[in-house]
């Protein structure tokens, strides 16, 4: 969720009240902000240089006013600025009627062209643009609009990979201007904040080297062969979006008119990015919210003009608004309550429908539920009657989880105590500790862990039991712990390539192995499942051999690395192996850091779900 | 003698009120007197006897003062033995001994023999004529039990010197305690087996029990608190109606855990730095989802239907091919309710509680994998009321009762609510779970009828189980780090009470 910090004492004065902090956070959950945090310039600050080991404080010269960082909603672009939360919050407060934006009447003017290239289709094949006239900025307003550029890049724009925003001083620089896609070294300027004159592919390696902010937009365009540019009449750069504009058009305090352009891969969010803007910072204009169309020649010669400031009518039904929230609302009231959302409605003369006009900051709403939303929230959640549906179901567990959550039971029962350890472990956890080698065939890899511990989904429980009782050296001996949880394996009888696996682990740290113990627990888990021994001669298991098809038995067998030689059996339940039990080898114990001997079981548990007349029952559904 | 001898003489003697000190029937019954008194101290505990000290203290001759006993002070032997010529150090200490030593410091502090150190090397010479022994007198008093008429200064002088030393010890005047019987019945500690078949447990007297020390642990395995929370939550569930989903899929594709959920592919939630891509297996086969709802997905994605004007991108299969750990159980949600639509729709009520991932830092708030519960209802006609009421009906279960709802974002439900409500714990608000209606951007394009929505919730297993058993690091409740002593003192779990 973005976070704009917006200066206390000039929101509220642009609401026309002063809050308390209470009421200030009671208005932001009516509407669905918060107040996530309350700071200044010095206090962040002082924050910074607290992490900081160098660098000498300059506390001095920041501001102490407060700053209020407001959590926005990530549809809500509209509200990434100071003057956005304004006046989204008088709307909603019935302070401001929502502004119409509309375009200046050009007629008998020159209207700004721009001509794009067909090498653009190569990199960056979009533009829209437009001119805010007469702009009035002091320096909180152009922080502002900077910020709000910088925000859109970060959230709507995915760090200007979508779209990328420039702004420039209109007075400065001469139309028509051309959209273009040239070579790198064709394309020299005076880059912002720079003296000297780059060109493109040198500039770029400039800023991989020297620039910790903008050397993260690089790789949208480096391995291009054309990069994107935009020139005005006299061959003077622009911008090389998405990276950086021209020193020689750059906008300053004294700025009066601005051109804006949005390069992009993205046309639908490029208009969105660009009508944002233009609705915040219209209001600042000569003509306030009256904004000058550019004509945008496309590749084909065909002729678009930006902004698109038109509103969308949509015919939401009245019926549908109420059945929805559980309301008993007439088409006017809905009316009154969607414009305080900013969405201006009229009931249909029928009054089976509102008409709703959706202006362009609310380009959230794509459905007539976003309207009924807009609808609850203008009602008031907490205004909403309590009802419970009617609808009627029975519970019902799923069988796999019930039959473990019973397991688990007994296996308490037994004396062993429950842990719950992570799917996630580095490959060396799942393998070379358990002297396994990785033949490629068991476990699924994960691309881009955070944390270097989790390359690979666990494909044995045993890792996670041998970690917990390092973790928990000081605890008397005997330690008897179990588990019973999912490995993942990759699979082909799945079509997303692997499975999940239910298992039990069980492991006994002792000062002398005992291979009974282990051995006990198999037995007494088999005996609750109702699982009788394969070779056991008393004839009225017989009968349950028959509805399951078979017993369990062990093989003594040293097909396990993991296990010592000789201390090391396999479980068997209808002649297919299901699990494994034994003494853990040493270099395993010294691999985990345990020091005391340990036996283990390890047992795959979904072979063992059927009902009480043995019938299986389905494991795995998805 | 027998001990039981002893004790019985001793009772007698008591009982006829004549054991006036105990060293003497000690003596008497040739034992030790230390035997004596541990078996009076026994009859003291069963209040048989009382005890009353009788103080004793006498001057006896030190292992050191031995060595000089029926000899010579040592001090008078150096004196002897130095000849008139003088004689070294040495020499002197050689054919004495200790007394040499010993005596050598005694003699020079009495000035009766000096060092002279005029004939080059230093000799002990005689400075008087003659000595008297004053110690050996004494001495040999004390060793033959005479205390008698000795000079306390000279005392004094031998005590300093170590040779003498006071000794005092207690004997004990005994008479009969409260509890006095000629006989002593032995206390038995427990009632056994065999005092229940002889019935001797009738005339058995039972030592007095330690009712404030605590009793052993008993032995016995323990369950994880996390899971015996969410065994409650499974009951409160399944006592609502709700059936459980089979979320035993951690690894899943893309396409269901964000397409079907109409979450766009340039969605911050699909970049890697939120979500765990897999290299292996790396992809699922479009081939794999239903290819008409597929078809739907992408349409609704690109431009709209079902009322919607989509998100107008360019939808791409590769992107909803890509494998992840699910980063929501709602992967699973979106899975039933496909299978709902073609099954033919019935109203139903789902619910899970699993793990989900995310490619977050692991701090003592978060991990990369934690649980989540979800709840869903799918009906004709459900409305936001339902949700909000459904909501209070099961947080009134967890003992949440005072609930409030923020308007919120979410990409596939409209309207969103985050719930907050107000912990009598923590006294303040906090937020305890997300919900919201599935958009029909979602539901439609799966197949789900016209008029049905679906009311859903989520929230995490972890949090709630932290405040309830006031845990403030996650590590120490979920993964290999959890602190086992923490498992076993564990209470029940009373949620859903």
């Amino acid at each position: 969720m973005p976070v704009v910090g917006v200066n206390r004492d000039k929101l509220f004065e642009a609401l026309g009240q002063k809050y308390t902090e209470e009421e200030f956070e009671e208005l932001c959950f009516e509407y669905g902000i918060e107040l996530d945090d309350v700071t200044s310039e010095k206090e962040m600050l002082r924050k910074e240089l607290a992490t900081r080991t160098t660098g000498a404080a300059d506390l001095g010269a920041a501001s102490e006013e407060v700053i209020y960082k407001i959590d926005i909603p990530a549809n809500r672009y509209d509200m990434l600025c100071l003057e956005g939360i304004a006046r989204s919050l008088n709307i909603f407060r019935q302070r401001e009627t929502p502004p119409l934006y509309r375009l200046a009447d050009m007629a008998g003017k020159q209207i700004v062209r721009m001509t794009v290239k067909p090498e653009t289709a190569l990199v960056r094949p979009f533009v829209v643009c437009a001119v805010l006239r007469g702009i009035d900025f002091d320096s909180v307003r152009y922080n502002s609009f900077i910020d709000l550029q910088d925000k859109l890049h970060q959230n709507l724009c995915r760090q200007r990979t979508l779209v990328a925003v420039g702004t420039h001083d209109l007075a400065k620089i001469r139309a028509p201007f051309t959209y273009e896609a040239l070579p790198p070294e064709d394309i020299r300027f005076v880059p912002l904040k720079q003296t000297r004159e780059f060109n493109a592919r040198e500039l770029l390696q400039h800023y991989l080297a020297n620039d910790q902010k903008l050397k993260k937009f690089v790789p949208i365009i480096q391995n291009s062969l054309v990069y994107p540019a935009i020139y005005d009449a006299d061959r003077t750069l622009l911008s090389l979006p998405p990276v950086i504009n021209g020193a020689h058009s750059a906008i300053s305090l004294d700025t009066r008119d601005v051109f804006i352009e949005c390069t992009a891969t993205d046309l639908t969010k490029a208009k969105i990015v660009l009508n944002t803007v233009v609705a915040m910072f219209s209001q600042y204009c000569s003509t306030p919210f009256e904004i000058e169309p550019v004509e945008v020649v496309d590749a084909l010669g065909d002729t678009q003009v930006y902004p698109q400031l038109d509103t969308r009518q949509m015919d939401v039904a009245v019926p549908y608004i109420n059945s929805c929230i559980g309301l008993d609302l007439q088409a006017d009231k809905i009316a009154q309550l969607l414009s305080k959302m900013q969405l201006s409605a009229a009931a249909a003369p029928d009054g089976s429908s509102v008409v709703v006009q959706v202006p362009i900051t609310r380009s959230d709403v794509l459905h007539a539920c976003d309207v009924m939303e807009d609808v609850a929230i203008a009602y008031g959640y907490n205004n909403l009657v309590k009802t419970v549906p009617s609808t009627v179901t029975a519970g019902k567990e799923l069988p796999l989880n019930q039959m473990c959550e019973l397991l688990r039971g007994e296996c308490a029962m037994a004396g062993f105590t429950e842990v719950l350890t992570w799917a996630l472990c580095s490959h060396a956890e799942n393998f070379s500790k358990l002297r396994q080698q990785d033949d490629g065939t068991t476990a699924a890899c994960i691309g881009n862990p955070a944390t270097a511990e989790f390359e690979v989904c666990r494909t044995s429980l045993l890792p996670g039991a041998l970690k917990t009782l390092a973790a928990n050296k000081d605890i008397p001996l005997p330690v008897k712990l179990f588990e019973v949880s999912d490995v993942i394996l990759l699979s082909s009888q799945k079509g997303c390539g692997a499975e999940n696996r239910r298992r039990l682990v069980a492991v006994l740290c002792d000062r002398a192995a005992s291979f009974e113990v282990i051995h006990g627990l198999l037995n007494r888990v088999m005996e609750v499942l109702q699982v009788p021994y394969a070779a056991d001669p008393d004839p009225t298991l017989q009968r349950q051999r028959q509805l399951l098809g078979g017993g369990y038995d062990w093989r003594a067998d040293d097909d396990s690395p993991a296990f010592f030689p000789g201390r090391h059996a396999s479980v068997y339940f209808r002649d297919r192996r299901v699990g494994e039990f034994g003494i853990v080898h040493p270099e395993v114990l010294e691999a985990f850091d345990l020091n005391n001997t340990v036996a283990a079981l390890e047992l795959d548990l979904e072979p063992f779900c059927f009902d009480q007349l043995g019938r299986p029952m389905e494991t795995q559904i998805l | 003698m027998a001990a039981l001898q002893l004790e019985t003489d001793l009772l007698a003697q008591v009982g006829a009120g004549q054991l006036a000190d105990s060293a003497e029937f000690a003596k008497a019954h040739n034992v030790d007197h230390q035997a004596v008194v541990g078996l009076l101290k026994s009859l003291v505990m069963a209040d048989m006897v009382v005890m009353e000290a009788i103080e004793h203290s006498r001057l006896t001759v030190t292992p050191a003062g031995q060595l000089y006993v029926g000899v010579a002070a040592p001090e008078v032997q150096v004196f002897n033995a130095v000849p008139a010529e003088g004689i070294t150090l040495a020499d002197l200490k050689t054919q004495l001994g200790v007394a040499g030593d010993v005596g050598f410091k005694q003699a020079m502090q009495n000035k009766w023999v000096g060092i002279d150190k005029s004939g080059g090397e230093p000799k002990v010479v005689r400075k008087v004529e003659s000595v008297q022994d004053t110690v050996l007198p004494i001495l040999n008093a004390l060793a033959a039990g005479q205390e008698g008429s000795i000079n306390e200064a000279e005392l004094m002088a031998l005590m300093r010197r170590k040779l003498v030393a006071k000794e005092a010890w207690k004997t004990w005047k005994v008479s009969k305690g409260p509890c006095f019987a000629l006989q002593r019945k032995k206390a038995a500690t427990e009632l056994t087996t065999d005092m229940l078949q002889s019935g001797a447990w009738r005339d058995t007297t039972f030592k007095p029990y330690n009712f404030d020390a605590l009793g052993l642990p008993p032995s016995g395995g323990h369950l994880h608190p996390l899971l015996k929370v969410r065994t409650q939550f499974r009951k409160i569930f399944t006592q609502m109606g709700f059936e459980e989903m089979p979320t035993n899929n951690y690894v899943e594709s893309s396409f269901w855990n964000f397409d079907a959920l109409f979450q766009p592919q340039q969605h911050p939630a699909r970049d890697a730095h939120d979500t765990f891509f897999l290299t292996k297996p790396a992809a699922t086969p479009a081939s794999n989802f239903p290819a008409d709802y597929l078809e739907r997905v992408k349409q609704t994605h690109q431009h709209g239907g079902f009322g919607s004007i989509g998100y107008g991108y360019d939808w791409k299969v590769a992107e909803a091919e890509k494998n992840l750990l699910r980063t929501h159980t709602t992967a699973v949600s979106s899975r039933m309710l496909y299978r709902l639509a073609q099954e033919g729709f019935h109203p139903a009520k789902y619910f899970s509680i699993d793990r989900v991932f995310r490619n977050e830092a692991i701090d003592r708030t978060h991990l990369a994998e934690f649980h989540q519960i979800e709840g869903v209802v799918c009906d004709y006609g459900l409305t936001l009321s339902d949700l909000i009421g459904t909501l209070q009906q099961f947080f009134d279960r967890l003992g949440l009762k005072k609930l409030r709802f923020k308007p919120a974002f979410n990409p596939y439900t409209e309207p969103s609510m985050e719930i907050f409500s107000y912990s009598e714990q923590l006294e303040k608000w906090i937020e305890v779970g997300n919900s919201g209606m599935f958009r029909p951007e979602m539901l439609r394009p799966m197949g789900l009828p016209e008029g049905v929505n679906v009311i859903a919730w989520g929230l995490g297993l972890e949090r709630p189980t932290m405040i309830l058993y006031q845990v403030d690091n996650i590590r120490d409740l979920f993964g290999h780090k959890v602190s086992l002593s923490m498992v076993r003192k564990n209470a029940i779990c009373r949620l859903g009470l």
